[in-house]
């Protein structure tokens, strides 16, 4: 069996480093990993997805819809835009934070609204948090990403020493007590 | 040690390993990390060069000198290099050549879709194609070879899924074959009887290949249930194995070019049916049509796009897995321009005129979205400045007086250079606006000639755009700052009204050039906003209206002060001016 885990979010958010973070404790479990991103174009503040996939041996390097075990997102309308990708008994892992599109900011488009609630009547299992608000108690905005991370490991049996050295690799040393406080708020929320 | 690795950093790795020496190369999404990443190797000369064409002779002339080199581009940059391609592919090389070449199905990042086993067939250059970063790995070492074994350029093709894509890799050691030695050999210089010579060679080694093809590993069986058998490369093989599960039986092909005959028909002859898969243009399929077989391909899957394992499905007639949905219209996040970036007070200016823009590839095509809506066309690397010459001369005046190419700095010294000497040499009154931000944008910030820095960030040659566009005879020159809307404004109209060729060169770094020092970001002084919206026309991400009043993001704004004047009420005066 192959899982997926599909991480969404808006260009310059961070959504990179929950990825590599990600498919550092995957393999490190002794599984076959692909992890995949679209580079160039969305990097400036559109819409951004990675795909990680693990199993025994993983063949595509994509998720498709109704494929998803999670959805760990960034930002609420992300959430929702990605919703068709998740499995119907799927968990969704999401940051209360809400940035409007340019559509939405000239007037174009209207963001919804109660999404949580809309996301959950559809269906979806949602856990909803105001990752900003931790990310900043742990010592710094730009730390939402590892918030989320804690977040999805509630979710996994997995040591957490494994998470924390994947921290390790991944982060550098200076920032690494303040990552890991933000994981563990994460975890803990 | 096993890793996850990048495909583009596999690619680099795998170009590591064989001992190649030397990699010149021009930005292009999805190719740009194959250089990046064979430049964190200390071992291996990196370099931007101004284009692919440059990159790719530069590489070969490498090759001549006896070491081992190649080339990275994206598909388009092909086209560009498809002139030193076709005589490489006749001349041969002294040591290693491999070109990469990375296609993007489904255009991600591209203007078009071109699928790039064409020009391997059109110019006979052999092609490898993997299907994961350890065949990326394992396949640009194998280039190397059949580059030296056959004296044959060799493509490494990558596509967007395959080369962003990471995935499990077991690196190997660098091995360096020793440097060839260089001796000259007039049959090398290409014309007349040489060529002629050249080019029977290339056909027989086509045939050589062909042979190669039947028995190499790069090409694999893969013997399941026989009811169906699917031929398929890349990805494709990928979405093949989601689908059709471990059981399936598939030719997996991994040398594209030229395709093997008797596998193929051996492998036809063991199934009950055949489907092709393959993304983009029928290639594989028109090979099996032509040895006469009976097989399903772009009848069953698009031509256009990329694939997905739900696409393969539908396709096929399979389910395809419940999804959930919720009825709330979501509204689209295209990407926008940076906050206080310096494009956006030339595109304002070029909206409010009315001018008609000739726009080019780069961050900048993002002029063309709402609320800017200043471009009107744009077509490769360089026709903002050569389309706009012929616009020009067939619109006369009253097109001369409105219209103006848009080009950036690396995109400009890429093939803009040429189109502006057309314009200086037969004389249109064209208007160019060069964006010099002094950086490659779009790629993920690239030096490039005008930046005075190497790939690696060290000092170097420095091109002086005004002294180059006067040289090219241009006598109107004039410099002038993005963020300063009203110089802006008053140099288009003077330039759009001269009876000359003009060029403006429109400078501002970058502002997510690392290092740039930002001021503070604006504070709006929201008692006197009166909810005009002025500032909204400028499409800044940091900008949005709540309540009626405006709210500026501090954590985007970087002090760029242009909303402020844009801005009657004094609302937003405390920034830059």
């Amino acid at each position: 069996m192959t899982g997926n885990i599909m991480i969404v979010g808006v260009g310059g958010q961070g959504t990179l480093l929950a990825s590599k973070l990600l498919g550092h404790v995957l393999l490190e479990q002794g599984y076959d990993v692909k992890v995949s991103e679209v580079h160039g174009m969305s990097q400036r503040g559109g819409s951004v997805v990675t795909y990680v996939r693990y199993g025994e041996k993983v063949a595509s390097p994509v998720i498709d819809r109704g494929e998803a075990d999670f959805i760990v997102s960034f930002e609420l309308l992300e959430a929702a835009r990605w919703l068709p990708y998740l499995k119907p008994q799927g968990q969704i892992v999401t940051s209360t934070q809400r940035l409007e599109p340019m559509p939405v900011i000239t007037g174009a488009a209207e963001y919804p609204d109660r999404l949580v609630e809309k996301l959950r009547a559809a269906g979806a299992k949602v856990d909803a948090l105001d990752c900003l608000a931790l990310a900043e108690r742990a010592g710094s905005a730009k730390a939402v990403n590892i918030v989320l991370m804690g977040r999805l490991s509630h979710y996994f049996g997995m040591d957490e020493s494994l998470w924390l050295s994947a921290i390790e690799q991944v982060v550098p040393p200076k920032f690494l007590e303040l990552n890991k406080r933000a994981f563990a708020l994460g975890k803990n929320a | 040690m096993r890793q996850l690795m990048l495909g583009n950093a596999a690619v680099a790795r795998g170009m590591y390993e064989a001992g190649c020496a030397i990699i010149s190369s021009y930005p292009g999404t999805p190719s740009t990390e194959i250089t990046e990443e064979a430049a964190k190797y200390s071992e291996i000369y990196c370099e931007w060069a101004p284009n692919e064409k440059v990159a790719l002779e530069v590489a070969h002339g490498a090759t001549l000198a006896g070491r081992r080199a190649g080339c990275a581009m994206k598909h388009v940059g092909l086209n560009v290099a498809a002139d030193p391609l076709f005589t490489i592919s006749y001349q041969g090389v002294n040591a290693g050549l491999v070109i990469c070449v990375a296609d993007d199905p489904g255009m991600h990042s591209s203007q078009n879709e071109q699928d790039s086993r064409h020009y391997a067939a059109a110019a006979k250059v052999p092609m490898l194609e993997p299907a994961d970063s350890e065949e990326a790995r394992v396949f640009a070492k194998r280039a190397f070879e059949l580059s030296e074994r056959f004296n044959t350029p060799v493509f490494l093709k990558m596509c967007t899924r395959v080369a962003h894509a990471q995935s499990v890799v077991e690196p190997g050691e660098r091995t360096v074959p020793a440097q060839a030695p260089y001796v000259k050999d007039p049959t090398k210089v290409m014309m007349t009887v040489n060529s002629r010579n050249a080019h029977a060679r290339v056909e027989r080694r086509t045939l050589e290949l062909i042979e190669y093809a039947e028995t190499c590993d790069l090409n694999r069986v893969e013997m399941g249930d026989t009811k169906l058998g699917i031929i398929t490369s890349s990805t494709s093989y990928q979405y093949a194995r989601e689908v059709f599960g471990p059981g399936a039986s598939i030719l997996k092909l991994g040398l594209v070019w030229p395709l093997p005959e008797k596998l193929i028909l051996d492998f036809a002859a063991k199934v009950d049916r055949l489907i092709v898969l393959e993304e983009l243009d029928p290639v594989i399929e028109g090979h099996c049509k032509k040895l006469g077989l009976q097989v399903s391909g772009k009848d069953l899957f698009p031509i256009c796009g990329e694939f997905s394992q739900n696409l393969v499905r539908e396709c096929v007639g399979l389910d395809t897995p419940r999804f959930l949905t919720i009825p709330d219209p979501i509204p689209p996040r295209p990407p926008v321009m940076c906050a206080g970036c310096p494009h956006r007070g030339i595109f304002y200016i070029l909206n409010k005129l009315h001018c008609m823009v000739y726009g080019d590839i780069g961050c900048y095509t993002l002029g063309a979205l709402a609320p800017l809506n200043a471009m009107d066309l744009n077509v490769c690397m360089g026709a903002s400045c050569s389309g706009l010459h012929g616009f020009n001369l067939a619109m006369g005046r009253a097109g001369e007086s409105r219209s103006v190419g848009v080009i950036g700095d690396s995109t400009f010294i890429h093939s803009g250079m040429t189109g502006i000497c057309d314009i200086a040499y037969n004389q249109t009154n064209s208007t160019v606006i060069i964006l010099d931000n002094s950086i490659t944008g779009m790629t993920g910030h690239q030096q490039n000639p005008t930046t005075g820095k190497n790939l690696r960030g060290e000092p170097a040659g420095k091109v002086d755009l005004e002294a180059l566009c006067r040289a090219l005879g241009f006598e109107r020159v004039t410099v002038v700052d993005p963020y300063d809307l009203a110089a802006v404004e008053r140099v288009v109209r003077e330039e759009l009204a001269a009876d000359a060729p003009s060029i403006i060169i429109s400078r501002r770094p970058c502002v997510m050039i690392k290092g740039t020092v930002h001021k503070p970001p604006i504070t709006a002084d929201t008692d006197r906003c009166v909810g005009c919206e002025m500032c909204m026309q400028i499409g800044c991400p940091a900008i949005s209206v709540e309540n009626g009043t405006v709210r500026i993001d501090p954590t985007l704004c970087v002090g760029c002060g242009v909303c402020a004047q844009m801005c009657d009420m004094g609302v937003l005066d405390g920034g830059a001016k």
